[in-house]
């Protein structure tokens, strides 16, 4: 009966979107504490964040703007993850792609707007696409942990790009560790005068493009095949070592677009150290997102307003953004929590509450929303 | 011990439904009952593992309430499970200690450990060095820790969980011989099995549960299994009848020469086989001589070093690989159906379409059609009766023998010309193996050549036409089933 199933279904959505919100109250509740011991009002504190994140329109441009190499970071971890792949490389992959991008940015003769920056965002994904490209080679063909690559790579790639900002691309004439800027042809166009740039909706339309190419594509189904099960897919003739080395090529790229993206939609230069850890940060939005591109949209905006917020907290009250930080560590620690210890509870509330409909409604199909394991 | 009423509920599915059972000291009392019928609920509430919904377990006497596994534990109640739970990097002695107090104090006494595991395993015939890792023992071996674990634990009642599913013939013998010297010291066992011939082997009382509901229970002398067989399904189960063989057959797959060194040690010797249309060519042998290997030779898996020459249909098969094979007509039932076979937490439609979905039913410029997905699910699941609250569950989520169904059913829809089937009913009850063997029996009909390899050697007598027996990774007897001696083949699986 499909009215049944219908309402078992309801009945585990809203107790998820229950738990949920309860993690969320529970980390700001605990990062109250947080505050208060810091010295700061957390009432205030929280009144403050809001309002630097959603509190105007300002407010929310800036959250956009945050959120978006979060976003591509937490897609690239999400892309590598469903085939199984653990790529904690990101933040490498970001640089070298901002270098790519920034090189043909600057190297190239003048071109219109519509030629020299989807070219430029092309070379700041090639550059993500080799650097995520090496990790994936090395574990197809050697059988090298490719955790442990990514993340030596990021090394490499962070001081690669110092290298070359204080060196052979530093600005001509300049004393600061950076390139000159970029041409405005190489440049993400902005919205109406505020920071908010064309960056946001590429990254959009990206978070898109994955969930269609995973959820809907044949080579999107045999990248979750041999993420859930690597040997299956191989029995079923997939080309699974080709794919590991292909799906580690896109995660980077997609590391590597947001890297350049945020060069030519905010900083307009290639600097030292333009990114504060957004690689790594990519890795907690996309648990927190549910390994699910949308899911990543979702978890890129609040941590994107927390940060916005965090500002406008300390300009105010000089507390340090850190603080921010912690609430939003204690929320992640909190989600996990949630996704694997209350199973139980959860299953046995779904269970109590549908048997409760049952008595109300007469019959429901508990199949359909607990599982059954004789 | 004595349940009385007992009844649990998973929503408002009922697994267990008003259970009234006894069991005696000193007996070894047989659970019977397809997959699903409830077996594992009833035994995960004795050993305390789920707690019941209503009813009472009373044991010694008096009624108990186990809040934990450890409880019940510390009232003597041991369980073996199918799947082992054992660290395969500890040795024997810290398995059994593990998560035990020994005397006072926080310290592991070694040689004290091993000593009281060498008096226990002595005096019931088990026979297991504590000093040895896991990891180094067969799985009848890490059987018999399992059992010294709960030994050791004091139990004095010991559920096993299907016990012999994972064990070649010889170690259920030895298993039998622990069993019986276990129940001669007084110790009560309860045997899960959904083979009847071992229940009728070793067993004193037996109970049948179908659907939940107690079927029957009866001491074994008043019984015999045929009668057991159809309490238990609800309906008969007949022996395959004996089939006309095909005459004029086109060869279907033909193997000669094949070898293969896998890590330095040569798992298959200048093997050859042929098959042909309409036949199935049963491959018996003891687990681990070769069978798994021929087969991920045949279908290009093997991860060793393979020679010798492979033709299907005529066909030389230069460098078999699976998707190769696919297109070729062969399909493969693997022998591990979590490991191999499925894709566990996607659904039934997806795992369907995993040698499939390039072709344009069921995708079209790389985009897969969801419709089309779900109305092949619907379909499998009517066709082969597989039972799952609706077709969008994921596969894990189905019972052992449903799975397997799953992987016929994508096996069959690819209409392959030769079947290669590595224990396609292992782990599954009377009712459900009969399906497969109807479905397999229908495809050999239609002109399908199927190779079965099984370590059960009347399912090898019940389907083949063909016997062929391995040993050491070679074919070293071939026979027509008309003319196979069950005791010859059982002596040539031997090595004799």
């Amino acid at each position: 009966m499909p009215g049944n199933k219908l309402a078992a279904r309801a009945v585990t959505v809203s107790i998820e979107t229950l738990f949920y919100l309860i993690a969320i109250a529970v980390s700001l509740l605990a990062g109250a504490l947080v505050m208060a011991a810091a010295g700061v009002s957390p009432w205030e504190a929280y009144q403050l964040i809001w309002k630097g994140a959603a509190g105007s329109s300002g407010a929310l441009k800036e959250t956009l703007v945050k959120a978006t190499p979060l976003l591509f970071a937490g897609l690239s971890y999400t892309f590598a993850y469903r085939c199984g792949l653990f790529n904690i490389g990101a933040e490498g992959q970001i640089y070298i792609g901002a270098l790519m991008g920034t090189m043909s940015a600057l190297l190239l003769p003048s071109m219109p707007i519509y030629i020299h920056l989807p070219l430029a965002l092309f070379c700041g994904l090639l550059g993500g696409a080799l650097w995520g490209g090496i990790a994936g080679a090395l574990k197809v063909g050697r059988g090298a942990s490719e955790i442990i690559n990514t993340i030596m790579l990021n090394y490499v790639a962070i001081f690669l790009i110092s290298y070359m900002v204080t060196g052979p691309m530093k600005e001509a004439g300049g004393s600061l560790p950076q390139s000159a800027s970029l041409p405005d042809s190489a440049v993400l166009p902005q919205l109406l005068g505020s920071r908010l740039h064309y960056g946001f909706f590429l990254a959009i339309l990206t978070a898109i493009i994955i969930y269609w190419v995973l959820e809907r594509t044949t080579w999107g189904y045999q990248i979750r095949s041999a993420g859930y099960n690597k040997r299956a897919a191989e029995v079923m003739g997939m080309p699974v070592k080709r794919n590991m080395l292909l799906v580690m090529m896109v995660s980077g790229s997609l590391a590597g677009l947001g890297g350049y993206v945020e060069i030519a939609g905010v900083q307009h230069r290639l600097m030292q150290n333009f990114s504060p850890g957004f690689g790594y940060d990519g890795i907690a939005v996309a648990l927190l997102g549910n390994t699910h591109p949308i899911g990543n949209v979702l978890s890129a905006l609040l941590f994107g307003g927390m940060r916005s917020g965090a500002n406008a907290m300390q300009r105010v009250t000089g507390a340090s953004t850190s603080l921010v930080y912690v609430i939003q560590a204690i929320m992640i620690i909190v989600m996990v929590c949630n996704r694997y210890w209350l199973g139980g509870t959860k299953k046995r509330l779904r269970e109590w509450l549908i048997r409760k409909l049952d008595k109300t409604t007469g019959t429901i199909e508990a199949g359909a929303a607990g599982s059954l394991e004789i | 011990m004595e349940t009385r009423n007992l009844v649990k509920r998973f929503g408002s599915f009922v697994a267990n439904d008003r259970l009234n059972l006894q069991i005696g000291k000193g007996e070894i009392h047989a659970i019977l009952g397809e997959n699903g019928a409830g077996k594992s609920t009833l035994m995960n509430m004795l050993s305390g593992l789920l707690t019941p919904d209503e009813g009472e377990i009373i044991y010694k006497g008096r009624p108990v309430r186990f809040g934990s596994p450890r409880e019940a534990m510390e009232s003597g109640i041991g369980m073996v499970h199918q799947h082992f739970m054992l660290i395969p990097a500890l040795t024997v002695a810290e398995n059994v200690i593990l998560g035990m107090k020994q005397g006072s104090g926080p310290w592991y006494r070694h040689t004290k450990a091993c000593e009281d595991i060498k008096r226990i395993s002595h005096s019931f015939g088990l026979d297991v060095d504590p000093e040895k890792r896991v990891s180094e023992l067969s799985v009848g071996q890490q059987q018999r820790v399992e059992i010294v674990k709960t030994l050791y634990r004091g139990a004095e009642f010991i559920i096993m969980d299907e016990p012999t599913a994972v064990l070649t013939p010889p170690e259920v013998e030895d298993l039998f011989r622990v069993l019986r010297s276990l129940k001669a010291q007084g110790k009560t066992i309860v045997f899960i099995s959904h083979k009847l011939k071992e229940v009728e082997a070793i067993c004193d009382r037996v109970t049948v549960l179908r659907a939940g509901q107690l079927a029957a229970s009866s001491a074994m002398t008043d019984s015999n299994a045929a009668e057991l067989a159809r309490v238990m399904v609800g309906r008969d189960i007949a022996p395959p009848a004996a089939r006309p063989p095909l005459e004029g057959r086109a060869e279907l797959l033909s193997v000669s020469g094949l070898s293969c060194r896998l890590s330095g040690v040569q798992v298959l010797q200048d093997l050859s086989l042929d098959l042909r249309e309409g036949e199935i060519l049963g491959i018996a042998g003891v687990d681990g001589n070769g069978q798994r290997e021929l087969c991920e030779a045949l279908m290009g898996l093997s991860a060793g070093q393979v020679s010798g020459s492979i033709r299907v249909r005529g066909e030389p098969v230069a460098k078999p690989h699976p998707r190769a094979m696919t297109e070729a007509g062969v399909g493969y039932i693997p022998e591990d159906r979590h490991r191999e076979g499925l894709m566990l937490p996607m659904s039934i439609g997806e795992n369907l379409i995993a040698k499939e979905y390039r072709k344009p039913t069921f995708s079209r410029w790389f985009t897969l059609s969801r419709k089309r997905i779900r109305q092949a699910a619907k379909a499998a699941v009517e066709d082969y009766r597989i039972k799952t609250p609706s077709i969008d569950h994921a596969v894990s989520k189905l019972s052992g023998g449903n799975q397997q169904k799953v992987i016929l059913a994508r096996e069959l829809m690819l209409r392959p010309k030769v079947l290669l089937a590595m224990q396609p009913t292992r782990g599954m009850d009377v009712g459900a193996a009969d399906d497969v063997h109807q479905r397999l029996l229908a495809e050999r009909k239609d002109g399908c050549g199927i190779l079965l390899v099984s370590t059960e050697l009347e399912e090898v007598f019940a389907l083949a036409d063909r016997i062929a027996v391995m040993y050491k990774g070679r074919i070293v007897h071939t026979v027509d089933r008309a003319e196979a001696d069950m005791e010859l083949i059982g002596l040539r699986m031997a090595g004799l």
